[in-house]
């Protein structure tokens, strides 16, 4: 198990990105939602990147997902899993394997939804194995 | 339209520095580009289109052409990380082409060794991009990022690390010949993937060098060309795209080289199998095989066994690559590859590269780049090269 966190690095929210932020700070993963093609996209945006559709919208996340690939960054000062998880909504995004063992990541391996604080900011998604 | 031989590669140059302490980023560049003119037999005062990416300082071509006292006519920044001068020699074509200029200048240069940065473990900061504030938080560094495609591409095909390791092996023993390499050690596989694991599963050997330095190229209208004394190569296709995250659609197996590749080729007229020395980017390891699959060299997912047993090496190997030792040994200046790629290229294509190396009867050769990140965005860019 990690014995020490490694400082997370704030997000910045702007004009476009507050809401998911807001509501990543109370403990809900939110993806893009495009009401035109009603694909979902990650990370969310305002025009949708599938059909450029200005209808879009947040949609929450189940929190469930699988990892596509990670890599554990030996060389850093804390050693830390940085990984692409694929949610059970279909888009991949990139996050952190975190309160595990580092060694026994593995792609395929199924992980849920976590938060962790940010060094000044809102707390930011994370997995760890489900 | 095409490009295919309405332009010429008539100077090149690699700044022999690999630690720069006592000169400026602008000095540099143009200390390249003096190189390169000198080399084509031009003078600064005969080009008249100038092309530069972030490297440059301030406004690239502003700040550049106000240093080196250029009267330009054409100018193009286009930046795609270390790709950009891959896109900047078919930029330079086409413009020849359209008659925008007759004589380009491409130039290059950085200080990351002196400035000690950490550039391939060091995570990114830099917010004002889209991305940022979904990326940052999960410390993504430039090592991690190629890892996870290399940790993908293993996962999904069953690449070993023992055959990426011969992609720095064959590096290694082209640098054996190159004085002013970085690395000039030849290794085995057993001591890359002995090395120590920077992000799994990428060891230290499977990084390219931390290098100061620069280089420049001049791409020249034919009628220039003619009149020059030197060797000619004639530029007859090339390709560009940028590949992303898709959505969250996310494929790491595969770079923009599928686009880029099929699109030099086709203009070119020319197969994979026609190319007699490539210059593939080789920021890691793994960006060199995946490269290698995805322009056709081999099949999707063959690249392990296509670069092992020494097949890259020069005189041995069925596609001798990056004879100067790549990024691998050689140099990566200002932590961007994709110039180097062309003056290897072209010193292939000349007879100019060294005995030791040179490819026998080179009359066909592609450069290809990969800039930004493999793990999330990248351009790619190819340019085929001929000696006439």
């Amino acid at each position: 198990m990690q014995s020490r966190e490694r400082r997370i690095q704030a997000p910045e929210p702007n004009p476009e990105t507050q809401a998911f932020w807001k509501a990543a700070d109370e403990g809900k993963l939110m993806i893009g939602k495009c009401l035109a093609c009603g694909a979902v996209h990650y990370y969310p945006r305002a025009i949708c990147p599938f059909c450029f559709s200005d209808r879009t919208e947040l949609q929450q996340a189940s929190g469930n997902g699988t990892i596509y690939t990670y890599s554990v960054m030996r060389r850093a000062p804390i050693p830390y899993a940085i990984a692409y998880v694929t949610l059970s909504e279909g888009p991949s995004m990139m996050s952190n394997i975190v309160d595990c063992d580092l060694d026994k990541i593995r792609i395929g391996q199924a992980v849920r939804l976590v938060f962790k604080a940010s060094d000044g900011g809102p707390q930011v998604p994370m997995f760890t194995p489900a | 339209m095409s490009i295919k031989g309405k332009a010429y590669i008539a100077g090149i140059y690699e700044h022999p520095t690999r630690k720069a302490e006592d000169k400026s980023l602008a000095q540099l560049h143009a200390e390249s580009a003096r190189g390169a003119l000198a080399d084509a037999g031009l003078s600064a005062s005969d080009v008249d289109g100038y092309f530069c990416a972030g490297d440059a300082p301030g406004l690239g071509p502003l700040s550049m052409a106000d240093y080196m006292g250029l009267k330009l006519r054409h100018v193009d920044s286009t930046d795609t990380g270390g790709s950009s001068y891959i896109i900047h020699v078919g930029h330079a074509a086409e413009a020849i082409a359209l008659g925008k200029c007759n004589i380009a200048l491409i130039t290059l240069a950085g200080r990351p060794r002196s400035e000690g940065q950490a550039t391939g473990t060091a995570a990114r900061t830099t917010q004002n991009t889209p991305d940022a504030p979904f990326e940052n938080p999960y410390g993504p560094a430039t090592a991690n990022m190629y890892a996870m495609c290399a940790m993908r591409h293993m996962y999904q095909y069953g690449t070993t690390s023992e055959q990426l390791a011969w992609i720095k092996v064959a590096a290694s023993h082209h640098a054996q010949h190159n004085p002013h390499a970085m690395l000039r050690n030849v290794v085995t596989v057993e001591e890359v993937v002995s090395s120590p694991m920077i992000a799994d599963p990428l060891h230290r050997l499977d990084c390219c060098v931390i290098s100061d330095g620069g280089g420049a190229i001049v791409v020249a209208s034919p009628e220039v060309a003619r009149s020059l004394r030197r060797p000619k190569v004639k530029i007859i296709g090339a390709g560009e795209a940028p590949k992303h995250q898709m959505g969250g659609q996310l494929d790491l197996t595969y770079s923009g080289a599928v686009w880029s590749g099929p699109a030099a080729f086709a203009e070119a007229g020319v197969k994979p199998p026609d190319i007699k020395y490539a210059s593939i980017y080789d920021s890691f390891t793994i960006t060199v095989l995946m490269q290698i699959e995805d322009l056709g060299f081999c099949e999707k997912g063959q690249g392990g066994r296509f670069v092992s047993d020494g097949n890259l090496i020069s005189g041995t190997g069925k596609l001798p690559f990056n004879t100067d030792g790549g990024g691998l040994c050689n140099n990566h200046p200002a932590n961007r590859g994709g110039l180097t790629k062309v003056v290897e290229a072209v010193r292939q294509l000349r007879g100019e590269a060294h005995p030791a190396v040179q490819v026998k009867n080179c009359d066909l050769a592609l450069a290809h780049g990969t800039g930004g990140s493999l793990g999330t965005r990248h351009g790619a860019a190819s340019v085929i090269m001929e000696r006439e």
